[in-house]
């Protein structure tokens, strides 16, 4: 199978949202004065929303929320709102109905997530 | 900061939390979802599940309680200004529906020390009210030495 290229540009208030839904009330990811006053650029995308747009590549390709057997990945580096996040995946190998695939999240040209690897059911023809 | 590698294979009593619907459609929108069996109940049922169905992240939500005993536990001490999140595992087993009721167990499964930075790895296991699996974690948080 192919996993399509996935783009997403999360909006000024898209931490404020996801914050709410997932209850990581950090303030580095809801509050430009904190996170600057603890040395970061403004607030920060927290890892695991973008966690979950690499999950999305993934069930989007599979046909579902049954299809993501595992996820797993590496945190590096601080993404931010406003800006363009692109996960691109590639599939390493296919065995048993099942593709185990690489996956990257990056955002002004670095990767935010890395190493990531995924176990996706491949959808039935 | 010398890590207390004594304090490994401390396991937290189970928290329950109670899958609402809206609780996943909100979940599904801020993160962008776009399964209808994750935001629209007839598509849902259509497709044979009880209820709406939560996507796999949405494992965060429910694990949410059973981790922060975790990870504010005064005997592992983490120290939250110095916390950064290096990575996180998840395996998934049953679908998650509205309505489930979701146990959860965390346990310190490693500390260890690296170029003056504390790791803290946990483990969680969730299962449902049928006692079935519907995820394993590992979550490594990273505290940064002074």
């Amino acid at each position: 199978m192919e996993i399509p290229e996935l783009k997403v540009t999360p909006d000024r208030y898209l931490t404020v949202r996801y914050a709410g839904a997932s209850g990581d009330f950090n303030p580095i990811h809801v509050d430009d004065e904190f996170a600057r006053s603890v040395g970061l650029p403004g607030k920060i995308l927290h890892g695991l929303y973008t966690m979950a747009q690499v999950a999305r590549a993934q069930t989007e390709a599979g046909g579902g929320p049954a299809s993501l057997r595992r996820l797993a990945v590496q945190f590096r580096g601080m993404g931010v709102p406003e800006a363009e996040l692109t996960i691109t995946t590639t599939v390493r190998d296919e065995r048993d109905g099942v593709a185990y695939v690489d996956c990257v999240a990056e955002q002004n040209g670095r990767a935010i997530i890395r190493n990531a690897e995924a176990e996706v059911v491949i959808p039935a023809q | 900061m010398p890590a207390n590698t004594d304090i490994v294979g401390k396991t937290f009593p189970p928290a329950v939390y109670a899958v609402g619907r809206e609780k996943i459609r909100e979940f599904a929108h801020a993160t962008g979802e776009t399964s209808p069996l994750c935001l629209d109940l007839e598509a849902a049922r259509a497709a044979g599940h009880a209820d709406l169905v939560a996507p796999p992240m949405f494992a965060v939500v429910y694990c949410m309680p059973a981790m922060a005993v975790g990870l504010f536990d005064p005997e592992i001490g983490i120290d939250f200004a110095r916390l950064v999140h290096g990575g996180q595992e998840f395996t998934w087993g049953e679908l998650v529906v509205a309505g489930d009721e979701i146990a959860t167990t965390v346990t310190l499964a490693d500390v260890s020390e690296r170029a003056g930075n504390g790791f803290f790895v946990f483990e969680s296991r969730s299962v449902n009210q049928d006692g079935a699996e519907v995820s394993a974690g590992r979550w490594t948080n990273i505290v940064r030495g002074a």
